[in-house]
């Protein structure tokens, strides 16, 4: 359990970063970003972002690598397809919990 | 009103779908030993996915790392300041001053895209009703998920884990397969986190700043090497 005071100082620091690089821009700008290095340096963030937190961390999602890997499995394929995101959020968890429970009824 | 009404009908998928998505976030704060009003306080403050899981990530670690918490959330958010710059091109003359303020607090990836899809400028009643139902239904969903965590049998909290990578790579893969410069840019922050995860040396760099430094070169060596042509960027923000 994380200490309270400790907890409000880190959602302190999260919402008012988080904020202000929402706001600030908004607020501030008239024109056009006119570098075309900065525009795609900031086109390419969030898709790099979401890599990096993806792996290696959804191998270890479950705490179970057998049901992780079946997960990102289904994950894959489904977003290959690309269907909605919680369909692939949804169907993810679910291939996880078969996995689980089949490993629970074998052992 | 009109404006206002025709934002919160906008505002209902995007509630629907972050109902789902904050609820696995709800669970997985309980999964870490979060209390549910901190799930919820830490939703409706930051109104975000991926800063969110990232943050809870770092706050579970245990050490006071507030600077690592600060640059965490500028890197992974960043993508919010060049939405910030584009709805500006897009807000009316009554979507200016402290009304920017208020609703700055809502540009999120999909407030953003339906706002931008608007054919004429959007004014701040449209964004305010826009914003509104998807607040309540990020906040809501991580409460009943903080609630269920507790309440649900560990093998189905621990399956629900996996959801928010799910979404993730829903997100990611689509535009992948259509560019091989998206790809190679996610394949080299990729290759990169992993070794911040196995290589001696770079095992000891702390998590959330590792995301930082992957992120940051993947994104620095893609807008050097596969430069943008316009129109494509165009497409993928439209999306």
């Amino acid at each position: 359990m994380t200490d309270t005071g400790v907890f409000f100082i880190y959602l302190a620091i999260m919402a008012g970063v988080t904020y202000l690089i929402r706001a600030v821009p908004f607020v501030l700008c008239k024109g056009k970003i006119k570098s075309k290095y900065v525009r795609d340096f900031l086109y390419y963030v969030p898709m790099a972002v979401l890599g990096a937190m993806t792996f290696p961390d959804i191998f270890y999602a479950t705490g179970n690598y057998a049901s992780s890997i079946a997960g990102f499995v289904v994950a894959c394929l489904l977003a290959f397809f690309e269907k909605s995101l919680l369909t692939v959020a949804i169907s993810a968890s679910g291939a996880a919990l078969a996995v689980e429970l089949g490993m629970m009824l074998i052992k | 009103m009109v404006n206002f009404r025709k934002g919160l009908h906008d505002g209902i998928p995007i509630a629907l779908g972050y109902l789902s998505v904050s609820f696995t976030f709800g669970i997985q704060c309980i999964a870490n030993g979060l209390s549910w009003w901190q799930a919820f306080l830490i939703s409706l403050t930051n109104l975000t996915s991926a800063g969110q899981f990232a943050g809870l990530g770092i706050i579970c670690a245990g050490s006071a790392a507030y600077f690592q918490m600060a640059c965490t959330q500028f890197i992974i958010n960043l993508r919010y300041a060049l939405m910030g710059l584009s709805l500006s091109q897009k807000a009316d003359g009554s979507l200016k001053g402290i009304h920017r303020w208020l609703t700055g607090f809502g540009i999120t990836d999909e407030i953003f895209v339906v706002a931008m899809g608007n054919k004429s400028e959007v004014s701040n009643k449209y964004m305010y009703g826009l914003i509104l139902l998807p607040v309540i239904g990020w906040s809501g969903g991580t409460f009943l998920g903080a609630v269920a965590g507790t309440l649900l049998p560990k093998v189905v909290c621990s399956a629900l884990c996996i959801a928010i990578y799910g979404m993730f790579l829903a997100i990611i893969i689509p535009p992948a397969k259509k560019s091989s410069a998206v790809l190679r840019v996610i394949l080299i922050a990729v290759v990169l986190s992993c070794c911040f995860k196995y290589v001696p040396l770079m095992k000891r760099v702390p998590g959330g700043f590792a995301i930082i430094i992957s992120t940051v070169a993947a994104s620095a060596l893609g807008a050097l090497f596969f430069p943008v042509a316009e129109n494509d960027a165009k497409e993928e923000t439209a999306q």
